[in-house]
């Protein structure tokens, strides 16, 4: 089964979201997400100081099979992306909770995290899947 | 009822992602499909293509019912094992099946039609067999394996016999030949060098294995899709089926219209449809920025609109590319566009063939 980091909260469109001390929250798609989509082979990135809201399609990961939406999962600004992709998107399949980033926000309202899934809630959400 | 090939054990032992294909419960990648594309635009690569169905036909009527039967002529085939790609058409001149023909000898031909459409091609078989002196035989005690790559012939020929060898030396393109338990032929669907194999099933597992102790990569049904698309081969049911008429499908390469007098299934449809010169056609795209191009997406062109049959990312190019049929005034070096999730991006018209012998050809 794949793995599903306990110290994340997710979506249940399979993004994943790391928070910081620093009210910056780091953003991608999960591993289990990823094998549903197959190798990677291009990730659009919104751009930095872009303003998104939670439901937002603000980026897409085209992977051989299909090209799929990736919602915000949080609301802020945007304030990096993760430019490795551009010429390695493979790093979504091989290292999602690690190298496979997409991009950070600062948080406008840290309460929104409440909304999210724990680990376990996850799991459960793929399993009904 | 799922069928299982005789290499399904081999496939899980690989650790194989398997998902169902027309019935059939067969392996889309071993882990990655665009490493094992890779492995066979570079080296060696091999395909369980055990679904696919053998027939032979045979008996006094084999030449004259199958120059009924598809659009190419069989008549054409006089050298022993040389083979024929073509099409077998319905009376109104759809494409039930595409298919590769071996010939033996004018009362003995081996046929390998498509798993997805083998009942409905052994029913139609069946039917126009009425009347000829022939015999329809199914062959499921072969499995069946396609390696393919530069360094294919190389590793297999370590696993074969001396009169093998010697057999499949200097063969050309497009021939078979029956040598001890192996039928070989250097026939393929990757636009690399290669050998499609039959072997018994008692044999099959063993010899997957004496190739994958040489080295030779387990490739699955999604590097075989990238790869035959790069090469611009026809995938059944995504780029021709019974509704489409084989000058709309690129295929007007496999029709024999000489001799004029040879009445094959459809000739009359495709003879209209050829004097009025109005069936769509068709051609490659190539879109080089970001994006994939997929099946169904609709292609606008000042002429009309078309629709990609098939599309994928090229992992031998690094972009997308695609086959469209589109109206036959769109030209190649023409730019179109193609609406993709809402937009409209404009593509390049080519040839419908991009990639042989691991290198670009458009």
């Amino acid at each position: 089964m794949s793995n599903i980091p306990s110290e994340l909260k997710y979506a249940t469109s399979h993004e994943w979201v790391r928070v910081d001390s620093d009210g910056i929250a780091t953003v991608g798609i999960s591993e289990h997400a990823q094998g549903l989509l197959g190798d990677m082979v291009f990730v659009e990135l919104p751009d930095v100081d872009d303003s998104i809201s939670v439901g937002d399609d603000v980026a897409v990961a085209e992977s051989v099979k299909a090209a799929s939406d990736i919602y915000a999962p949080v609301s802020g600004t945007v304030v990096a992306i993760n430019e490795a992709l551009e010429d390695a998107p493979e790093l979504l399949n091989s290292d999602a909770f690690g190298e496979g980033w997409l991009f950070q926000v600062k948080l406008d309202d840290v309460s929104e995290l409440e909304n999210l899934l724990d680990a376990e809630g996850y799991k459960n959400s793929i399993d009904e899947d | 009822m799922t069928n299982k090939t005789v290499l399904h054990a081999k496939h899980l032992a690989s650790g194989a992602k398997m998902v169902d294909f027309f019935g059939w419960d067969m392996p889309i990648n071993y882990g990655s499909q665009i490493e094992e594309h890779h492995a066979v635009r570079t080296d060696a690569g091999m395909f369980d293509v055990s679904h696919m169905t053998i027939v032979d036909v045979q008996g006094a009527d084999a030449k004259t019912f199958l120059r009924r039967l598809v659009i190419n002529d069989v008549a054409k085939l006089a050298t022993p094992g040389k083979a024929l790609y073509t099409g077998m058409l319905n009376e109104e001149g759809g494409v039930i099946d595409d298919l590769i023909i071996y010939f033996f000898s004018d009362t003995d031909y081996r046929l390998v039609v498509n798993s997805a459409t083998r009942v409905k091609d052994l029913a139609w078989m069946t039917k126009q067999s009425t009347g000829f002196d022939i015999t329809i035989t199914e062959r499921p005690e072969f499995g069946m394996l396609a390696v393919q790559g530069p360094e294919a012939k190389a590793k297999v020929a370590k696993l074969l016999t001396a009169e093998q060898i010697e057999a499949v030396e200097g063969m050309k393109p497009f021939f078979g030949v029956q040598v001890g338990d192996l039928f070989i032929a250097t026939t393929g669907y990757t636009g690399e060098d290669g050998y499609e194999i039959i072997v018994p099933n008692s044999s099959a597992e063993d010899f997957w294995q004496k190739l994958l102790d040489e080295g030779v990569v387990p490739c699955g049904l999604g590097a075989r899709d990238t790869l035959r698309l790069e090469a611009g081969m026809n995938l059944y049911g995504l780029d021709m089926d019974e509704t489409v008429s084989p000058l709309a499908a690129n295929m007007a390469w496999t029709i024999s219209w000489e001799p004029t007098d040879r009445d094959f299934i459809g000739r009359d449809v495709l003879t209209a449809q050829k004097a009025a010169g109005d069936q769509p056609k068709l051609v490659g795209l190539v879109l080089e920025e970001k994006g994939v191009l997929r099946s169904h997406q609709v292609v606008v062109t000042e002429f009309g609109n078309g629709e990609i049959t098939s599309g994928t990312f090229s992992p031998t190019l690094g972009h997308s590319v695609a086959l469209a049929r589109v109206p036959r005034s769109v030209k190649v070096g023409d730019t179109v566009e193609v609406e993709m999730r809402k937009k409209l991006i404009k593509v390049q018209v080519t040839k419908p063939s991009f990639v042989r012998n691991g290198k670009k050809v458009f």
